[in-house]
């Protein structure tokens, strides 16, 4: 079982070295939007502190959309999913497999810039430990929801837009509950509760969604 | 060993066929002919269980192959139309990457002996999107050259290769069926496999 799930990881992750611009496109796509609105906003350090977790926050989740569409697509237009769906293994830990890749690839280096990004609006030292908690054991839901999403909208035209549509309403518990995290700690009130719902919501999405995710794909391959 | 009963295939508003039937035993080979859009790559799928046929029952080793699932896929071994393979990668990393997800044991000196036969020694570190249609076809094909599994189904081996590349992979397949294993194929050019019994279903 772990064998098939780490030479999927072992796989993907050595095809996203050997096409780096993916990795760093959206990497600088969030820098770029988050640092947009201290820009545009102004000085106003108050303000500022309000803004910042929901604007990390939705940023992460646009950066994460943006690799989501090629999740799939390029193994399904060479005709390898068709073998990672002949391995004698379930679709499901295939799966599971490629999402924690799509993780590290694009969750993590989310979690290791957003305390930078998060000196510009002016966040609390608590307060950046928080965010970047918060984004780590956040994102793994975003990828594995994604993943179901990107198996949906396999092979039709304008899937990019589709994913949006169908990805993004399902993303809004980890919003709520990453952004609050951070809110929570910016007033004072402690983070803890946020962010055990927030790892309550990965853990069942990388439980739940592999599996959804491997029917939508069995359905596209027929 | 691999049965169909009263297979049935629909796809969109059509039927393709209906009421097929056939019985491969060890060491056989099926030809599938047929017409452009006559149903040939909707049978394959439906024999390698991705597929599922409107009507009747697919059954390898007596049992059906949906209730058999992973370990039918065990022996199961399926070259389509597309190749399979990673551009970003080289021969050998696409070589071993499909052998570890198929859970098959391949060293290094076996998938580079593999390439070596298939013509493309010296250039197994090249990453495949510099490689030529028929190069890429190639690497495909080198999976076959360790492939230990009893059932191979194959979607048009023989295109894009070139008339000595054709030979050796006849060559392949005969070794493969002399083994005891069975294979199923759809071509356009009829090849001359040496060994086996070669039995033809012509879908119309």
């Amino acid at each position: 079982m772990f064998k098939i799930i780490s030479a999927v990881i072992g796989r993907d992750l050595k095809l996203a070295m050997r096409r780096q611009a993916d990795i760093v496109s959206a990497l600088f796509f969030f820098i770029i939007v988050v640092s947009l609105f201290p820009l545009g906003i102004g000085p106003e350090p108050d303000l500022l502190r309000k803004l910042a977790p929901g604007v990390l926050w939705v940023a992460a989740l646009l950066a994460t959309m943006l690799s989501l569409p090629r999740l799939f697509a390029d193994d399904h237009r060479d005709g390898t999913l068709e073998q990672l769906a002949l391995a004698p293994h379930p679709v499901g830990l295939v799966v599971t497999g490629k999402v924690i890749a799509h993780w590290l690839v694009s969750g993590l280096p989310l979690a290791l810039v957003a305390p930078v990004l998060g000196i510009q609006f002016d966040l609390s030292a608590d307060a950046l430990i928080v965010l970047t908690f918060a984004i780590l054991i956040g994102t793994p839901a975003l990828s594995g929801i994604g993943a179901i999403g990107a198996a949906l909208t396999l092979g039709l035209r304008g899937g990019g837009v589709l994913v949006s549509l169908l990805v993004l309403p399902l993303y809004i518990p980890v919003l709520i509950f990453g952004a609050g995290a951070v809110d929570a700690t910016v007033t004072g009130l402690g983070g803890e509760g946020h962010l055990s719902l927030l790892a309550a919501l990965t853990f069942a999405s990388l439980g739940f969604a592999p599996w959804a995710t491997a029917a939508a794909l069995k359905i596209a391959l027929e | 060993m691999l049965e169909a009963d009263n297979l049935e295939c629909v796809r969109g508003e059509r039927r393709l066929f209906a009421g097929l039937n056939f019985k491969l035993e060890a060491g056989e080979l099926l030809y599938l002919q047929g017409r452009n859009g006559s149903g040939k790559t909707s049978l394959l799928r439906m024999l390698i269980g991705l597929l599922p046929p409107e009507a009747g029952e697919i059954r390898w080793r007596g049992q059906a192959i949906a209730t058999l699932a992973d370990e039918f896929r065990a022996d199961l071994c399926y070259l389509g139309h597309l190749n399979a393979i990673k551009e970003e990668l080289t021969p050998l990393e696409n070589l071993l990457a499909a052998a570890h997800l198929a859970d098959e044991e391949l060293n290094d000196d076996d998938a580079l002996d593999a390439l070596e036969q298939v013509g493309l020694a010296g250039r197994e570190d090249l990453a495949c999107k510099y490689l030529s249609q028929g190069q890429k076809r190639r690497v495909a094909l080198a999976r076959l050259v360790k492939e230990k599994r009893p059932l191979w189904i194959l979607d048009e081996p023989f295109v894009a290769l070139d008339v000595a590349a054709v030979d050796w992979l006849a060559g392949i397949i005969s070794g493969h069926l002399q083994r005891g294993g069975l294979a199923v194929m759809t071509t356009h050019q009829l090849v001359d496999i040496p060994a086996g019994t070669v039995r033809e279903l012509r879908l119309s």
